[in-house]
């Protein structure tokens, strides 16, 4: 479904991102993970096209993500994004958080609109908040929002760029259970993140990246099992060590 | 203080008032004109565009660096000159005010605007917004929340130099008092007048911006 095929990314003269190479079928979790500025957030950020490159190919299903005259517009609406720091609406309550996408981009009617949020608030846990605003939210809360923002979408994939890095310990699992859901009903996914218990619960394929390189792309058994790659080895036993 | 005659503005306050009238409505459509199009400028000049970027810079630089009184007087010859008719002095003025104007509250909402964290615009994006979406739902109205205290100390300023079209001769408040009190003979009486109405009104406008500063979070 999504396909990278060679992406180099420049900023000047800094190489972000060199010649990076995968995948992420229907229904697959891939879980990005390497120490930081490794490049693993620009990756992900490419996907959309938030992030343009200057190298290689992009392709979301039929739609060539790297090509100047795709409607990028068109495509955002159908890949769902969650960012660090959530980025809520600060101005909008929850619901209207939630609603305000289908009406402006999908053209949803209101009516329509209402009911979807609500039913996606209610399935991370936040019907009772649909009035309150974003900054009356804990973290792990606003997360969730941001997650069901979203899944108002419809969307055919989701990317997450860590999603939970922003929060404090007691929130995370709280986040981490609404994507492990996710997950299990087949949703495609695409997850920077340092959370290795994630990782192993749900993801199919782990990519390990280190300056700007795709060092590592194996199942999630190899890459736990028998991480090929001495900078991965390196990487997990500092991780995993605590 | 036994000779001040101060009957004098109450047997001219129709008069005056009218004066009012037309400092208020010059503020008000300047202020107004202004904020569209130093919305429209700041926009052409954060979205990089090669040359419409340019001009717009240009245009602000330009305008923020002559005298207020000097772009009033020439406009006042300048825009029959351009329509090939008389206009009158509120409608030249008021094309000089709103032109003037626009060059400061383009700065104002510039740096409004880069006030707001690059992180909502990409929130809006990625839900597939477009750009002018994204500024009119996301970013605009966030900008103008925090930009209300400076916003609004502009206008106060606008409000003090609307006064600058005595030189035309329009008859705002100023120079409608400035008539009666040479007509009368009663000088002191009306510019003391005059300056208390000023001090009220912007003073009171100052605290209304303080107050608001206050409220608003950091």
């Amino acid at each position: 479904m999504i396909l990278m095929e060679n992406v180099s990314k420049w900023y000047g003269s800094f190489q972000v991102l060199n010649g990076c190479t995968t995948s992420v079928s229907k229904g697959e979790v891939v879980v990005v993970c390497g120490p930081s500025g490794s490049g693993k957030s620009t990756l992900i950020k490419t996907v959309n096209g938030l992030e343009t490159i200057q190298e290689g190919k992009i392709t979301v299903e039929e739609t060539i993500v790297s090509n100047r005259k795709t409607n990028l517009n068109q495509l955002r609406s159908r890949i769902g994004m969650v960012f660090q720091n959530f980025e809520l609406f600060p101005h909008m309550s929850v619901l209207e958080n939630v609603k305000l996408g289908q009406m402006k981009v999908l053209g949803r009617a209101d009516s329509e609109s209402e009911n979807k949020a609500k039913l996606l608030l209610d399935r991370v846990g936040l019907a009772d908040h649909a009035a309150k605003f974003p900054s009356q939210l804990s973290g792990g809360q606003q997360q969730r929002v941001a997650i069901a923002r979203g899944l108002a979408m419809d969307p055919i994939a989701m990317l997450f760029d860590e999603p939970t890095s922003a929060l404090d310990p007691e929130m995370i699992n709280d986040v981490l259970d609404v994507m492990v859901e996710l997950a299990n009903d087949g949703m495609t996914m695409m997850v920077v993140t340092h959370e290795m218990g994630f990782a192993k619960k749900v993801a199919d394929r782990v990519v390990f990246m280190d300056e700007g390189k795709i060092i590592e792309d194996a199942t999630k058994d190899d890459f736990f099992g028998s991480p090929r790659s001495d900078r991965a080895q390196q990487f997990l036993s500092k991780i995993l060590s605590y | 203080m036994g000779d001040f005659d101060f009957a004098i503005i109450y047997n001219n306050l129709p008069f005056l008032l009218e004066g009012m009238k037309t400092t208020l409505l010059l503020t008000v459509a300047a202020i107004f004109g202004g904020i569209v199009i130093g919305t429209v400028l700041a926009m052409i000049r954060l979205a990089n565009i090669p040359v419409l970027s340019w001009v717009a810079a240009a245009y602000v630089n330009f305008f923020r660096s002559l005298p207020l009184i000097l772009v009033i007087f020439w406009l006042y010859f300048l825009v029959p000159l351009i329509l090939g008719r008389p206009v009158g002095a509120f409608a030249s003025v008021l094309v000089a005010f709103v032109l003037f104007e626009a060059a400061y509250y383009s700065e104002i909402i510039r740096a409004g605007i880069s006030s707001i964290r690059s992180g909502q615009a990409a929130a809006a994006r990625a839900i597939g917004m477009t750009y002018s979406q994204t500024m009119r739902f996301i970013v605009l109205p966030q900008a103008f929340k925090a930009m209300i205290p400076v916003l609004l100390t502009q206008a106060i300023i606008l409000f003090q130099d609307t006064s600058l079209v005595y030189v035309v001769g329009l008859k705002d408040f100023l120079v409608s008092a400035e008539l009666i009190a040479n007509r009368d003979q009663k000088l002191i009486e009306m510019f003391v007048f005059v300056a208390v109405v000023y001090f009220t009104i912007c003073f009171a406008g100052s605290m209304i911006a303080s107050r608001i500063q206050r409220k608003l979070p950091v």
